[in-house]
């Protein structure tokens, strides 16, 4: 699925703009807000008069309104939220009918993990991008399900970073935010005190850790310091009463002391409201740095399956993300949960003769050039 | 704009040395040994390992360094920041010292329809003014309970047998609940009674009131009614009928029992344990006997060796663990306290093992004549004229009074393992506790001679069993442990954990 495209702009703005996009014509005290999408040259200029900007679904715009010319816009529908770029860049910003819509707090970041699947910029977009942030939830109409705030590292846009979450509270304050984060910032207890104080009334954090020994956590996050930061940032977190995930990604660096980890979770940070255990993705950083990555998924079950053990029947709640079935071992399954975000799920073609398939969570889009070499269609097996 | 990556040596601090942390080790068998830091995070080992670590030749990168540093044994330049952590599970595993004296135990009469080898103090007789608690006793003891600063109050209503005194019960009852209230505490109450004089209003009483029961069950009626002598001989009978009386009207999850050994019970472990089973409980306590009061006189008829309980206690575990493996859940109470100390970062709200010792701090006794004493042994020692650990009494001091007595204070010099000899550097120490009352019962001194304890051998033993049998590689003991622990069954714990249902 498509959350980009690019067109040529027709420069009359300099500056982004976001907008709610129309495909339908609207009465002109109804534009304000939005970006209509349509063949611009079948309609008279007052027709076009209003609107936030135009996206031509036809020939080139060249009006007096902001407008690009999109090249590709069939993904584009009535009700998402994008934001066009002078340079014509389109980005889908949030689909009504998803329930994985994020806000992109920044593209900045203080660790620079080996695997990042969104490697940060060294550009200072952090103005620029907590107004389109406010702007996008003002153009919300519909409380979500559920939004992640993610980035980039979002608390690199310190307290600008609450005005974000307290528009998302006022608003929509039955909407559960999960924000993912590497922690690092929270070790300040006066950070993690102002975001408390916020009593956002249904949000969680996510937080990495990648081994129970600081020296591979740094490396995995080529930061040094940077585990004692985040263990110290999740111990406040839990201090100040906020809601606290456990995020793990398996590859070759974290396989080794996986079942450390899970006992240094459990002793340590046994308040995580939950744990999860994920597959490496195959993009961003990753494909770079995959030699010291890359394990077969299907070569580290049984860390997996000690990992999960000494973390369930201990009573924390674990998950297991982004494995296979044909992979995964079978007393393993009921921790495995579909959760690849719609626009990026994948399977493949050994997956068409499955009889699992609607129980697998499949695959992410990237994983067609790289995957276990373990997987398989499997026949359903009858319950005992 | 790409940035670079550094491997994983660039992220070691270059200083290969590193500093200890506090921990302790000893000795399991001829083959491995554990090391426990201060908060009960451990690493069991080859012989050799300890040594390793303190001689500090532990190679920087490897495994077994990574495990140590990881648990807070040592500590190194490329992770300094964790002291604080250390310190928050360290008030994590103290936590039951939280708001001081919580379980209050009354006695509400001496009075006692058995006549059993072990009890500490009962008597018979029909005089009720005596050895009953009046109602100024009463109201004083209440006014003394309600001013611990807990939030969470235990009241356990104890004899003699309580439920002869049942206008004192109601009493005591009523005056806390209507405290408890006004105080916004939460009072959880519960009646230690051998039920043989339970009725039905009783029970009606008891479930009005939340209460719940706690009784004696020695095992199948041979040995129950052996320890436990009533005129009629029938214990056993009268017993077992009332538990199930006790469990229709009040539930099967408000009525408990414990077990005393007896020198009779010493090689019928498992047919004590089967009757738990026959009576459908799922925990049971096996107790050695208490060196207290009419125990230590009669010593020769009910008492043994520590080895024979020992001996006693592991046959009852394996019992135990494999009726579990069977798929009836059974919990036995010690190693549950025990395990609970050795494989969460909690503590347990256990008395009789804390450090510091319960005595006072976390237990009360009120005696039926207003004498308060720092543990219900400390009752027993004064019915045999030992006055040691009497703190006041109700009538004459203040709360304030009975922390600054010089009995609590030559105790609280007592209660802490960390400053006993042989205890300072023992490797159980965070799974132990300290008893004076006991040390001094048992040997004239309140901080006691280790080598020569009865207390020391039995926690020293049973907790290195226990370690063989986490460290055994059996999942499935493990999980039966775990199951313990967390008040839930295995089957519980199979759908919790890796299984393919």
């Amino acid at each position: 699925m498509r959350l980009t495209t690019s067109g040529i702009s027709n420069g009359r703005f300099n500056r982004p703009i976001v907008g709610r996009i129309s495909r339908e014509p609207l009465p002109l005290d109804s534009r304000r807000d939005v970006v209509f999408l349509g063949d611009t040259s079948a309609l008279a200029p007052e027709s076009l008069l209003g609107y936030r900007a135009l996206i031509s679904s036809t020939g080139r715009y060249s009006g007096e309104s902001p407008g690009i010319s999109a090249v590709n816009h069939e993904h584009l529908l009535t009700g998402d939220i994008v934001a066009l770029d002078p340079s014509g860049f389109v980005r889908t910003l949030y689909r009504p009918a998803s329930d994985h819509n994020i806000v992109f707090a920044t593209g900045r970041c203080n660790s620079n993990c080996l695997m990042c699947s969104q490697p940060p910029k060294d550009v200072d977009d952090t103005d620029a991008m907590v107004s389109r942030n406010l702007e996008l939830i003002r153009l919300i109409d519909n409380p979500p399900k559920r939004l992640v705030i993610t980035g980039g590292e979002p608390t690199l846009l310190g307290e600008r970073l609450f005005t974000i979450i307290e528009a998302l509270r006022d608003k929509f304050p039955t909407t559960y935010v999960h924000m993912l984060s590497n922690g690092r910032t929270f070790a300040w207890p006066s950070y993690t005190a102002k975001l408390a104080a916020l009593r956002h009334p249904d949000f969680m954090l996510g937080i990495p850790v990648y081994s129970d020994d600081p020296v591979i956590h740094d490396y995995v996050v080529q930061a040094k310091g940077a585990f004692d930061q985040t263990v110290l940032g999740i111990q406040q977190l839990a201090r100040f009463g906020l809601r606290v995930e456990i995020r793990v990604v398996l590859h070759a660096v974290t396989i080794p002391r996986l079942a450390y980890l899970a006992e240094y979770i459990y002793r340590n940070l046994t308040f995580a409201e939950h744990v999860a255990l994920m597959g490496l993705e195959n993009i961003g950083y990753a494909p770079r740095n995959m030699k010291s990555l890359w394990i077969d998924p299907a070569d580290y079950q049984s860390e997996l399956e000690d990992a999960v053990e000494i973390l369930s029947s201990r009573g924390m709640n674990v998950s297991i993300y982004n494995h296979q079935l044909c992979v995964l071992r079978r007393s393993l399954w009921k921790f495995s949960r579909k959760s690849i975000s719609d626009w990026k799920n994948i399977y493949l073609k050994a997956c068409d003769a499955c009889q699992e398939k609607d129980r697998c969570g499949g695959f992410f889009q990237w994983a067609d050039k790289l995957h276990s070499a373990q997987i398989r269609p499997l026949v359903r097996q009858a319950l005992s | 704009m790409a940035r670079s990556f550094y491997p994983a040596e660039a992220y070691r601090d270059s200083d290969p040395r590193y500093q200890l942390l506090p921990f302790r080790f000893l000795r399991l068998d001829d083959k491995q040994e554990v090391l426990v830091n201060e908060v009960g995070e451990f690493v069991v080992g080859p012989i050799g390992t300890a040594r390793t670590l303190i001689t500090k030749t532990l190679t920087s990168g490897s495994d077994l360094y990574s495990t140590f540093k990881a648990r807070q044994f040592l500590t190194d330049g490329s992770s300094s920041q964790l002291i604080d952590l250390l310190a928050t599970k360290y008030r994590t595993k103290h936590s039951f010292i939280d708001g001081f004296t919580k379980l209050h135990i009354f006695v509400v009469t001496l009075r006692c329809d058995h006549s059993c080898q072990y009890c500490q103090v009962s008597r018979q007789t029909a005089d009720k003014s005596a050895f009953d608690m009046n109602p100024a006793t009463a109201a004083k003891a209440v006014d003394l309970m309600m001013e611990s600063p807990a939030k969470e109050i235990t009241l356990e209503l104890q004899g003699g047998e309580p439920l002869l005194a049942f206008d004192v019960i109601r009493l005591v009852v009523g005056l806390a609940e209507a405290k408890a209230k006004a105080l916004k505490k939460d009072l959880r109450i519960v009646v230690t009674t051998n039920l043989a004089n339970v009725t039905n209003d009783i029970l009606l009483y008891l479930k009005e009131h939340h209460i719940r029961v706690s009784t004696s069950l020695d095992g199948p009626a041979a040995i129950h009614n052996a320890n436990r002598p009533r005129p009629e001989n029938n214990s056993y009978e009268l017993t077992t009928e009332n538990i199930a009386k006790a469990r229709r009207i009040l539930g099967n999850d408000q009525v408990a029992a414990l077990m005393t050994t007896t020198h009779v019970s010493l090689e019928h472990v498992e047919d004590i344990i089967d009757e738990y089973v026959r009576q459908e409980f799922h925990s049971i306590f096996l107790r050695p006997i208490s060196p207290y009061g009419f125990a230590v006189r009669t010593k020769r008829k009910t008492g043994y060796e520590i080895d024979a309980f020992l001996k006693f206690y592991k046959t009852g575990l394996a019992h135990i663990l494999n009726l579990n493996r069977q798929g009836y859940d059974l919990a036995e109470v010690y190693a549950k306290i025990l395990l609970t100390k050795i494989l969460t970062p909690y503590g347990t709200g256990y008395v009789d093992l804390q450090s510091p010792a319960g005595a006072g701090i976390n237990v009360l006794v009120y005696n039926y004549d207003g004498d308060v004493y720092a543990t219900d042994e400390a009752r027993m020692l004064a019915e045999m004229g030992d006055f040691t650990f009497r703190l006041g009494n109700v009538h004459r001091n203040s709360r304030k009074d009975l922390f600054t007595s010089d009995e609590f204070l030559n105790l609280a010099a007592t209660a802490c393992n960390q400053s006993l000899t042989a205890c300072s550097d023992c490797a159980f120490q965070a799974f132990c506790g300290s008893d004076p009352v006991y040390n001094h019962s048992t040997q004239h001194d309140m901080f006691g001679h280790r080598p020569s304890s009865d207390f020391c051998k039995r926690n020293m033993e049973v907790i290195k069993h226990l370690f063989q049998l986490i460290t055994s590689g059996d999942k499935e003991v493990m999980r039966i442990f775990l199951a313990w622990i967390q008040n839930v069954g295995l089957a519980d714990i199979n759908k919790m954990a890796p299984s393919c249902v």
